[in-house]
């Protein structure tokens, strides 16, 4: 029966091509419009770090309130911490694993002299950052936490930073020199990417990330420049070590709590911790934290730019005209067959069959409204990726999850469309169509 | 015209007519909140930055390691940069305009003041910096040699021995007074620091729509800093009209002759920065433009479709009032009217859809309301294209002969 209704279904679509064109097309730029928006949307929302994203956490501190300068977080809450409160939460230990971090922009003088010195963006980190976020080796080790206490100039080579220095080889052991000075490898990264680098996202959340690690300690030795803002409230200081004893805030720090147990843990260690601030007389204010997991912490920052959620409504809204305009043109179509379901319906066919004949009707415009509409989000993707910046179309493609989400988009929504015109002509009275011809 | 026959030919067909209607009412409330955004995000990027934008030249330059005598060489480079045939001055700054990063510092009139009258942006220069950005000094003066100290790093807070605001800033901290000779002091310093010019405009480094900078656009200040940190510091040329590209080859080529220890980023005028920088709002605007087209002709077509449908359907209809005598005009007028009317219901929905959505966006992505003019241009819009789609199928029913009548029945 199927494939009969199937076969009708394609016949009175063949017969009035304009009408069936129209619907089709309908359909297709309103799935392609919402396609192209909802995918580069999920791009933009994915989690960097599915594995982990609910066991890693940053904490913040208010250590600024109450008279701080207009922020830009709803809850009033710094983004960043201070270095005095970053020392004090690492010496705690408080968590499985533990990374503060900044990052800094280094010249990179090659091995080789026809090369000339590039820029290389570096993470200053703890050793604790690559248990934490899963970061793969190809080659050697992370340094340890011995290397931290000592300050040591060694460092971590991400996989592309070695295929250019070394060209691709073992590189464990050999020296780097950053701004003139010697650092030993001590291991090498491999293929690793977080889109977006969400444990810092000020500069470039979805562009071009870290290349070289080293430890925290030794950059705060050396007064390395800080990548990314330096936010202060009132205490000037005159230098790096002044920036080190200030309430200024440029620092990101991570924790590893593996258990909620452990995060209610560590909420309560903050809350403490201000607390104790307080009575020191450092915070004149109630303590104001919060522990945040990567999950949130995207949401709290809004990794997904307004202009995106914009384009979001735009096209569902678009596609909601797309479809009451085939809806229209459905309607159009079986109320001008009224006749032949007459002599349908005397001739013996159920409500029900007819029913079912134009609903299947309906769902080959909504498939083949959904084909043509995927077409038209590959095209959409494509054009928004040259007509936007990575910040906005960042790793934006068509994957399965997507093209699945298209076809049941186009064809729900057809048939939902449909649901009315279909109901209309099943309720086509026979004898009244019969008499009327 | 009459309007009963068509309202009662109307109620026969509700579905059909209430799908037109609100199709309409949302092409509405899309558009007009679509055409506001995009004549909100052009003007946001043709903002003038004050800069003379054709002329200036910037790269960043970054030494090598630590050399102890990067005053001296930052020096060395300057001169030689404004040696350069086709160029006309050059300094070292920390940011320019359309760059989206720099540093903001909150200015106050009294030095124990709670919280600050204004918040800017901070530009270092010296003597040459209003010459080469090319921005107007309106009042007072420019820095004089002896008012220029070495900063060592950003946090290296010490107070300035001058300043130059911008008229934005001056209009705002001493509203239809003199800024030249009044003090300000700085949140970080808390130090005095005397006013001696006003620039017209210096617009600060960031530059995205309801984002950081946008609430204080106009308020800079220059400070007679020379900055010597081991770190990218922005060279700033300003090349004679016309010769910003030979500049663009020749500064590169110049630095690295007087020494390879230094990366050098992207030469580039300020014009590619502002191409670069508003990329995001011109290609939201052509997305935007495009959805609008093709809204608008999707609907142009429901319309077509549906109303064709409609024509169809009343063959005989028409037939028989084109023989009791209906002129031709009166059918296409029929089918006008009947649009007219359902656009207009369409069109009443739609502005207070349009409204809605609107205040809904100003709370969620804190966009400005819309103003009712677009509301109105689109409900004018929407009802002609309502007429110019209906007109084919109009057409199309008053060339259906009379004679159809007679013969169907």
């Amino acid at each position: 029966m199927f494939r009969y209704y199937f076969r009708l279904g394609i016949r009175s679509l063949r017969r009035n091509m304009v009408l069936t064109g129209l619907m089709i097309a309908a359909i297709a730029v309103g799935i392609g419009a919402c396609m192209t928006a909802l995918t580069v949307f999920r791009a933009m929302s994915g989690d960097p770090i599915p594995q982990k994203s609910s066991q890693i956490y940053t904490p913040q501190i208010d250590n600024w309130a109450p008279e701080r300068p207009p922020g830009d977080t709803p809850d009033h809450l710094n983004t960043l911490l201070s270095y005095i409160d970053v020392t004090e939460l690492m010496k705690e230990h408080g968590a499985k694993n533990q990374a503060a971090m900044f990052a800094t922009l280094l010249s990179v003088r090659p091995e080789d002299p026809r090369q000339k010195p590039f820029k290389a963006n570096v993470r200053t980190t703890t050793t604790g950052f690559f248990p934490m976020f899963d970061v793969p080796f190809k080659y050697g080790r992370p340094w340890t936490a011995a290397d931290d206490e000592s300050r040591s100039a060694v460092v971590v080579l991400t996989r592309e930073m070695n295929d250019r220095l070394f060209g691709g080889q073992n590189s464990v052991g050999k020296i780097v020199r950053l701004d003139s000075e010697p650092y030993t490898v001590t291991g090498v990264l491999d293929d690793w990417q977080v889109m977006p680098r969400f444990y810092d996202m000020q500069v470039q959340p979805f562009g071009r990330s870290d290349e070289i690690f080293m430890p925290f300690t030794r950059a705060i030795d050396k007064q390395m420049k800080v990548l990314g803002s330096i936010q202060c409230n009132g205490d000037g200081t005159t230098a790096f070590e002044g920036l080190l004893r200030s309430e200024c805030i440029w620092l990101q720090f991570w924790v590893e709590l593996p258990t909620a147990a452990d995060a209610a843990k560590y909420r309560a260690f903050l809350n403490n911790y201000a607390a104790e601030q307080q009575r020191l007389g450092r915070f004149h204010w109630p303590p104001h934290t919060n522990l945040r997991n990567v999950i949130d912490w995207l949401r709290y920052r809004h990794i997904v730019p307004n202009e995106v959620r914009i384009l979001i409504l735009v096209s569902f809204g678009f596609l909601l005209v797309c479809l009451m305009n085939a809806m229209g043109l459905m309607l159009a179509k079986i109320m001008g067959r009224a006749g032949d379901i007459g002599v349908r319906r005397a001739l013996g066919a159920s409500r029900a069959a007819i029913f079912a004949q134009c609903l299947i009707e309906t769902g080959v415009v909504g498939l083949a409204g959904g084909v043509s509409g995927l077409a038209l989000t590959a095209l959409g993707l494509l054009a928004a990726r040259s007509l936007l910046t990575k910040n906005f179309v960042a790793l934006a493609h068509l994957d399965w999850t997507d093209t699945a989400i298209a076809v049941l988009l186009a064809l729900g929504a057809t048939l939902l469309a449909g649901l009315y015109p279909t109901w209309r002509a099943a309720h086509v009275q026979p004898a009244w169509q019969l008499k009327a011809q | 015209m009459q309007f009963r026959p068509i309202l009662s030919a109307m109620r026969r067909n509700k579905v059909g007519a209430i799908l037109i209607a609100v199709q309409m009412a949302i092409t509405l409330a899309i558009l007009c909140n679509a055409l506001f955004i995009i004549q909100q995000r052009i003007a946001l990027s043709e903002r003038p930055t004050g800069v003379d934008e054709a002329n200036v030249v910037v790269l960043d330059n970054q030494w090598v390691g630590n050399p102890p005598d990067q005053a001296a060489r930052q020096e060395g480079d300057l001169a030689a940069l404004r040696s350069l045939p086709g160029v006309q001055d050059a300094f070292a700054t920390n940011t320019v305009p359309l760059t989206d990063s720099g540093s903001t510092e909150g200015i106050s009139l009294h030095p124990d003041q709670k919280s600050a009258s204004a918040r800017a942006a901070l530009y270092f220069g010296d003597e040459h910096a209003i010459a080469t950005l090319g921005v107007k000094l309106i009042a007072g003066r420019n820095f004089n040699a002896d008012e220029i100290t070495e900063k060592v790093g950003y946090t290296d807070l010490k107070t300035p021995s001058a300043i130059i605001i911008t008229k934005g800033l001056a209009d705002k901290l001493f509203p239809g007074a003199n800024a030249v000779g009044q003090s300000i002091y700085d949140d970080f310093s808390k130090g005095q620091v005397p006013i001696v010019g006003v620039i017209d405009r210096l617009q600060v480094p960031w530059v995205s729509a309801g984002g950081w900078g946008s609430s204080f656009n106009d308020n800079s200040f220059i400070v007679p800093f020379h900055i010597v940190i081991p770190y990218p510091i922005l060279y700033v040329i300003h090349a004679q009209p016309g010769q910003a590209a030979a500049v663009i080859q020749a500064a590169p080529k110049k630095l690295f002759e007087l020494s390879r220890a230094r990366v050098i980023g992207k030469t580039r005028p300020m014009t590619a920065l502002r191409t670069e920088i508003y990329k995001n709002d011109k290609g939201l605007v052509v997305i935007l433009g495009t959805v609008c087209v093709a809204l608008l002709a999707v609907t142009a077509f429901g319309i077509v479709g549906l109303t064709s449908y409609w024509v169809a359907q009343r063959r005989r209809q028409i037939g028989i009032r084109r023989a009791l005598g209906a002129t031709r005009n009166a059918i296409i007028q029929y089918f006008q009217t009947e649009n007219l009317l359902i656009a207009g219901a369409g069109a009443a929905i739609g502005v207070a859809l349009a409204v809605s959505l609107n205040l809904w966006m100003v709370s969620a992505f804190s966009m400005e309301r819309l103003n009712t003019g677009y509301t109105l241009i689109g409900a004018v819009v929407v009802m002609l294209l309502g007429q110019a789609a209906v007109l084919w199928p109009a057409l199309k029913a008053a060339s259906i002969p009379p004679a159809l009548a007679t013969r169907a029945a």
